[in-house]
């Protein structure tokens, strides 16, 4: 048994070795690029700077709250979007007659970029959160409405015919047949969304300067503090991590009792 | 259904909520809201003229060709690391950071290591919209039929061949899903790009009007946005519905038995 396990780790061991390895030769290769001159270090510096500079930020009680700034119009925003979506995808999922009206005009509304909305919601806002959470509400509603609207269009008709006969009325059949139907299309949508409000915050931040880890590498760029506005990037970065590993948590966690997740165990 | 009756799905809504902001804007006076008449009349003498080809042909353009470097670059990388295990797992970690990276942030990055001109706004949408198509790719090739590949193998199918009549096809319907998402982040950062440093092009425009507080035109630039959006859904549709019409067959066919 313990040799079984051993086995099937070695392979495991080797792969997070290699990645390991691969994100040391990254930051080694980044290293060397300013410090043999091949770009100037005024635009890049090393490795080594910038990570410094990154542990100098996470003593900083600024830069916490301009994390906690991003952070609460993520949640916020994610949050609005995907109530909303929910609603409005369940009215919308429940009847044949609202899916087909309403088809043409998601199919319009859904592509427009949500960063088209950035004048506007300087005009509206200004450069306070609620410009962010315009962007980010925009752009993360559509990602859970159509993974949902999908997820109910996979209803098994078989099952909601024998729902209905069992005389399940219209309420019960959304909450004991529809909802567990589109869940997993659901954590999809939830999945892709926080994601998206990610970069939507930022992209927020960044061009219209309402308060965040956006507006600040914008400022320490145009202030020429460069490894400062590297070490910030980074810091995007991992943040952005953070969220796709929690979001698969998540979805892991809700989903236990689906094949798909069930499946990935036996494997 | 009848034609009628599709007809009257497919317009009715739309029609409807026009004419209900027409309604409701009719007697108002707001100044934020314009008119929908007022709009479409501005749409046209904003768009049509010299800025289509100063402002709207070159933002199309840069937004072109950085999505076809993007998903070509995407697909090559992604086949490549996808059937190298060692390289694969070198890489794995590192290519899930660089996707988390929000990609507009990389837009001030990019502008101190390249400069602010066309070459830097190429490399922001390439630099944002290859992640989809590579992860994508990547995944796909790791998954493909393994009693395919054994009998590819066994049948001395290698090389070149290999790719294009069994790897390429087992990973387009991922590639295609990748695309679709990389469609939509292009356009994003073809607009910020031009946002945060530039004097022309489609997002710069729109922005000058915002601060000028032309509003309708203002929108105008909105729904032109809305519409090469549109435009690009519209065009992946009909390339996806081409080169995975076997697949959605094939979908059909497993589903009902």
């Amino acid at each position: 048994m313990r040799k079984q396990r051993n086995a099937a780790a070695g392979p495991q061991a080797k792969a997070l070795g290699l990645g390991i390895s691969g994100i040391v030769l990254f930051f080694l290769i980044w290293e060397a690029t300013p410090r043999l001159g091949l770009v100037s270090d005024r635009y890049l510096p090393p490795a080594s700077e910038v990570l410094v500079r990154l542990g100098q930020y996470l003593t900083e009680a600024a830069f916490w709250r301009d994390v906690a700034d991003t952070m609460t119009s993520w949640a916020l925003g994610l949050l609005i979007a995907t109530v909303a979506a929910i609603v409005v995808g369940l009215i919308i999922g429940s009847s044949r007659f609202l899916r087909r009206a309403t088809h043409t005009t998601i199919e319009f509304l859904r592509p427009i970029p949500s960063v088209a909305l950035i004048p506007l919601a300087v005009l509206i806002f200004g450069t306070s959160i609620e410009s962010t959470l315009l962007l980010v509400v925009y752009a993360s509603f559509w990602q859970v409405l159509l993974q949902l609207l999908y997820g109910i269009a996979d209803v098994d008709a078989v099952a909601n015919d024998t729902a209905k006969s069992y005389g399940l009325g219209r309420l019960a059949r959304v909450r004991y047949v529809i909802w567990p139907t589109a869940l997993p299309y659901l954590m999809t949508g939830l999945r892709l969304a926080a994601a998206v409000a990610l970069i939507l915050a930022i992209t927020a931040e960044l061009i219209i300067g309402t308060p965040g880890l956006g507006k600040q590498i914008a400022l320490t760029q145009s202030g020429g503090a460069i490894s400062s506005m590297y070490a910030l990037v980074l810091a995007t970065g991992m943040i952005g991590v953070l969220i796709n590993l929690a979001a698969r948590i998540v979805e892991k966690r809700v989903l236990s009792w689906h094949p798909s997740v069930r499946g990935e165990v036996v494997l | 259904m009848s034609p009628l009756k599709r007809v009257a799905y497919f317009f009715g809504l739309p029609i409807l909520l026009i004419a209900l902001w027409w309604a409701l804007s009719f007697g108002s006076t707001n100044f934020f809201v314009p008119k929908p008449v007022e709009l479409a009349q501005t749409l046209w003498t904003t768009w049509i003229g010299p800025r289509f080809f100063d402002d709207v042909l070159p933002s199309l353009g840069r937004l072109a060709v950085g999505l076809i470097f993007a998903i070509g670059l995407g697909i090559i990388l992604g086949l490549l690391i996808g059937s190298t295990r060692w390289l694969r797992n070198l890489l794995e970690p590192l290519l899930e950071f660089f996707r988390a990276i929000p990609p507009p942030v990389l837009v001030p990055l990019l502008m101190l290591l390249i400069g602010v001109n066309d070459g830097m706004k190429v490399a922001v949408i390439v630099s944002g919209a290859i992640w989809p198509v590579l992860l994508n790719t990547v995944e796909g090739v790791r998954a493909v039929d393994s009693v395919l590949n054994d009998s590819c193998r066994s049948y001395g199918i290698r090389g070149f061949a290999r790719i294009r009549y069994f790897v390429l096809p087992a990973v387009t319907p991922q590639i295609m899903a990748g695309v679709r998402q990389s469609l939509s982040i292009g356009l994003i950062l073809m607009v910020i790009s031009e946002m945060f440093a530039s004097s022309s092009g489609l997002g710069f425009t729109i922005v000058q009007f915002q601060r000028n507080f032309a509003i309708p035109e203002m929108w105008s630039g909105i729904v032109v946005l809305g519409l090469i959006g549109l435009g690009l859904a519209l065009i992946f549709q009909f390339v996806e519905r081409r080169v995975l019409h076997w697949y959605h067959g094939l979908k059909e066919i497993t589903h009902d038995s």
